[in-house]
């Protein structure tokens, strides 16, 4: 029952009227941002960071409007799978093979207030989940030593290639090069500089941010030049809705479906190295075995509508339970979400439950809120969004290069940073090009110098003995884990990636 | 051929990076680690999967034509441009031109171009600087 009172007091913060508007502004923005193809959740919530900090904005304010912006693109990424078969982000490719078929035989309506339940559904059990699982998780964490949470920071970046991965070297490439950039600057432990080769401004390091909206933001606006790709997805297409209510009956008949995909989303989410896009993949194949015994999936089955939406949005609710309880994320979003508590000052982890109880309720009760106002948005108001399908990126992609620029200007009033940001873009869109993936690296420089800390001091604590690391059962455990998920898709890899793939996002907006 | 030169290319940076971290000047104080080893380890991984990079490669990524390329690069050019003029010019008048030029490359036409830049900046002041109270790039008439 101390939960539950937690959870009161979390409303208590969370129900004034400067919170409340921000997560109805994150979650109209976070919808409009999942629905644009090209603009996905991670990118979304790396342009809004900087804003959100130079706003001024305390810790539990800025959360409330980067989650809404987290849980709003999930929902919104299905109105362009539904209304043009693009998924709009890439956890919302799965809906294309059932919501496209529906909104060609007619149904688009039905389909997008359906797979808004769904989402609802989802994403309301998976908070449920977060309430209940990462208060257990923090009771495992606080046994963690030094040692213990060096060999969790490597399991986070050995399984954060995904299960999906092909391959695993440019994961590790990609980690590397990450932590390797969080080295540059002034070492916190000695006080000696490294990597700065005498620049002053690179004294205090590379600032995470910076790199963040670099690789992710501005590395979408090169490709979308390299593919001259200016107009709208929509043009020439009717975007005709039709009724938006599905009847009872198409309720009930997915109601087992979205209960069943939502646990197994949730906990997708909660695993290492799955993610949104996973959890609806693994959902909508599960659901296809169970009851897809007439073989009407793919034909626009509502159940096959459902499956994907209930089971992305409980993977992003459950992506946020490492990330809060142990300050490791699992996910793209979820390591950009990290980074904002980091440059609020605020160490995610175990203590964060008893330190800053207030922001963890505080977001816990916003996320139940802002799933009620989504679910409004996304029904009755559906139509406003696939109006924002209209939108050509020859306008859209100008706008998301300056607000990138302007945020981390209003950080710094620097034009080095500006320098370095572009530098990271340009370099972004040349590592998509390779198929290296850009959240290990992002991960990497957010947990560089926490991993190296801990590993020092683990190393430090026992007299220079450097086999502490695996000294404990807990740490043991731990690498067993990250050497079996770093090697997992040697095997299987290739094969869920075909099958995941098989509907990717052609302009190939970040993995999450 | 791309895995494979990314691939000598990713060991050269594990070669020169690892210079650097054993260039890096201990102080005499010092934990048992010191500021040096995990950064080598970090070289290490870095040189390692490069190797394997090198040595299988993926299939070859689509690169676009010589023209696309000096797209990206002339837009490059622009942002470091509008970097550097930012202070000088003002937030205004240099956002105005920076947008202007990409939705122009992104195939409006001049006239929309221009509208698209002249719009953007214009509402990106309004909205962060006159009502949310950002601090903007001022320039030698305030804006």
């Amino acid at each position: 029952m101390d939960t539950l009172a937690s959870l009161g007091d979390g409303f208590a913060v969370a129900l004034t009227w400067q919170n409340l508007g921000l997560a109805l502004l994150g979650c109209f923005l976070g919808t409009i941002m999942g629905a644009l193809p090209g603009l996905g959740p991670s990118n979304g919530v790396a342009i809004l960071i900087p804003l959100a900090f130079t706003l001024g904005l305390g810790a539990t304010p800025s959360l409330i409007l980067l989650t809404s912006v987290y849980y709003g693109a999930m929902y919104g990424g299905r109105i362009s799978s539904i209304l043009l078969n693009i998924p709009g982000d890439e956890p919302a490719m799965m809906t294309c093979l059932d919501g496209h078929p529906m909104a060609k035989k007619g149904l688009a309506g039905e389909a997008l207030s359906l797979s808004g339940i769904a989402s609802f559904v989802g994403a309301f059990i998976a908070t449920w989940g977060l309430i209940f699982l990462a208060p257990q998780l923090v009771k495992i964490a606080l046994l963690f030593g030094p040692a213990e949470y060096f060999a969790l920071f490597a399991l986070a970046f050995m399984t954060l290639g995904g299960v999906s991965s092909t391959n695993q070297a440019k994961s590790a490439f990609a980690a590397a090069l990450g932590i390797g950039l969080a080295m540059v600057g002034v070492d916190t432990q000695t006080g000696v500089p490294r990597f700065t080769f005498g620049e002053v401004h690179l004294y205090d390091g590379l600032d995470f941010l910076v790199a963040i909206v670099g690789l992710f933001a501005l590395s979408e606006v090169f490709i979308f030049l390299e593919n001259r790709h200016g107009g709208s997805e929509a043009q020439g297409k009717k975007l005709e809705i039709g009724r938006i209510y599905p009847p009872w009956s198409m309720i009930r008949q997915c109601t087992p479906t979205m209960l069943r995909t939502s646990f197994l989303g949730f906990v997708a989410g909660v695993l290492p190295g799955a993610g949104a896009s996973l959890g609806s993949f693994i959902s909508y194949s599960m659901e296809k075995r169970l009851v897809d015994k007439e073989g009407t999936f793919g034909t626009g089955d509502p159940r096959g509508v459902a499956a994907p939406e209930a089971g992305n949005n409980a993977a992003a609710g459950g992506a946020l339970v490492p990330m809060l309880a142990l300050g490791v994320p699992g996910s793209g979003t979820t390591a950009v979400l990290l980074a904002v508590l980091l440059s609020l000052n605020i160490t995610p982890g175990p203590l964060l439950f008893s330190q800053n109880p207030d922001v963890v309720w505080g977001l816990i009760a916003a996320l139940f809120i802002a799933n009620f106002m989504l679910l409004a948005m996304n029904i009755p108001m559906v139509g406003l969004f696939t109006r924002v399908l209209m939108i050509p990126s020859r306008i859209l992609m100008p706008i998301v290069a300056m607000v990138s620029f302007v945020g981390i200007y209003g950080i710094s009033g620097s034009s080095f940073d500006l320098l370095v940001m572009i530098g990271f873009g340009v370099m972004g869109w040349l590592l998509r090009k390779f198929d290296v993936p850009l959240v290990p690296i992002i991960l990497g420089t957010l947990l560089g110098n926490a991993m190296e800390n801990n590993l020092r001091r683990a190393v430090t604590i026992d007299n220079g003995n450097w086999l502490t690391l695996i000294d404990s059962p807990l740490a043991i455990g731990l690498w067993l884990v990250a050497i079996v998920g770093f090697v997992l898709p040697l095997i299987v890899g290739a094969r869920v990636k075909a099958g995941m793939r098989a509907r990717g996002d052609e302009e190939g907006s970040t993995r999450d | 051929m791309s895995d494979r030169i990314f691939g000598v290319f990713g060991m050269l940076l594990a070669i020169g990076f690892a210079i650097a971290a054993i260039a890096i000047e201990e102080s005499f104080l010092s934990d048992a680690v010191g500021p040096k080893a995990f950064p080598l380890i970090i070289a290490a991984i870095l040189g390692l999967s490069s190797a394997v990079i090198a040595l299988r490669p993926d299939p070859e990524p689509a690169w676009p034509a010589l023209g696309r390329l000096v797209e990206i690069g002339a837009a490059a050019v622009v942002m470091i441009l509008y970097a550097n003029l930012l202070p000088e010019a003002g937030f205004v008048l240099s956002t105005a031109f920076a947008a202007g030029y990409l939705a122009w490359r992104l195939g409006s036409s001049p006239f929309e171009a221009v509208a698209t830049g002249v719009g953007t900046s214009v509402g990106i002041y309004v909205i962060f600087h006159l009502v949310l109270g950002l601090s903007l790039a001022r320039g030698p008439w305030g804006f």
